[in-house]
């Protein structure tokens, strides 16, 4: 997977977001010096590469009423982890859902992060987890944040 | 980034459409809002300004690109720590000075911090989460992600 020095122009260029007029990939190329056919070749590439999962836009949950929201945590069988995860990362009010290791302590697997107007309401939405996954999961948590610590953007520097 | 509810009617059945057709992508193309548009029934003029409005009411924090971190390189990890309460606030920032540490989350369990070290390096990764177990004196729990399940969230429409 590699990325030459423009590719990483075009993504220091885009990543705070697109422009939003009729051509916003001509605006990258002008603000690049590069052609607007340039860019639009290599970000599809990019694409295809996986290096751009996709383009798109990011809701704001709170703005749309889901002001509670809790990381939900199971430990599911690993023979089918997989199958019920993409179940359960396909429920409308599922916005992140990963398979991450066991720790010490830590029996959980299947990661699920829940999203609700109430705290009542993500509290039903677990459930609604809990009947998908059935006797696949052994225990599950839900951790709720009292408050963030930090929060900034992933960045990547520019091209040299 | 706004953290409190518009009012219901600030969105129509339109927008609420542009919402959940837009997670799912965007064309790269010569004029996209023009072809994005017309899978929505929409004019590309009126798209842009409807994004535009999302935006400036903060029902989205972003419109653009994803970039795929490990795709371009980067290394990113989710961590946990157990934190006894009266070192919370030294280890906070204790944590929050390296600046590797994206993001960071308190929660309500015995493991009570939550944060993600992005580094160039899976060999960065080991060497932050050892730093900070070190100015310490507490385990860092590494939950890599093995996989990821991506659908998106959906507004009622």
């Amino acid at each position: 997977m590699t990325l030459d020095a423009v590719d990483r122009r075009i993504i220091a260029a885009t990543q705070s977001g697109l422009s939003l007029s009729p051509q916003p990939y001509a605006v990258v190329a002008a603000q690049l010096k590069l052609t607007e056919d340039e860019v639009i070749a290599r970000m599809q590439d990019m694409q295809a590469r996986g290096i751009i999962r996709r383009i798109a836009l990011a809701p704001n949950h709170y703005a749309l009423g889901m002001v509670a929201n809790g990381m939900s945590v199971w430990d599911v069988d690993n023979t089918r982890a997989g199958d019920l995860g993409e179940k359960i990362g396909a429920l409308p009010f599922v916005s992140h859902s990963y398979l991450r290791p066991r720790a010490e302590g830590w029996p959980y697997n299947l990661f699920a992060m829940i999203h609700g107007s109430t705290r009542d309401e993500v509290e039903e939405k677990r459930q609604v987890i809990a009947g998908i996954l059935g006797d696949a999961c052994r225990a599950n948590d839900i951790l709720y944040s009292t408050r963030i610590l930090k929060k900034t953007g992933m960045r990547i520097s520019g091209g040299t | 980034m706004r953290r409190s509810s518009l009012p219901p009617d600030a969105l129509d059945a339109t927008d609420r459409a542009i919402l959940n057709a837009l997670q799912e992508g965007f064309p790269i193309s010569k004029r996209p809002f023009a072809e994005a548009g017309a899978a929505l029934g929409i004019a590309e003029d009126d798209l842009i300004s409807r994004i535009t409005n999302l935006r400036e009411i903060g029902a989205i924090t972003r419109f653009g690109p994803f970039y795929d971190a490990a795709a371009m390189g980067g290394a990113f990890c989710l961590c946990a720590m157990e934190v006894p309460a009266a070192e919370f606030e030294e280890v906070v920032t204790l944590v929050n000075a390296h600046p590797e540490v994206a993001h960071n989350y308190e929660r309500m369990h015995r493991l009570n911090m939550w944060f993600v070290l992005a580094c160039e390096t899976e060999q960065g990764i080991e060497r932050v989460a050892q730093e900070i177990e070190t100015e310490t004196g507490h385990s860092v729990l590494r939950f890599p992600k093995l996989r990821e399940f991506f659908i998106g969230f959906r507004v009622q429409a």
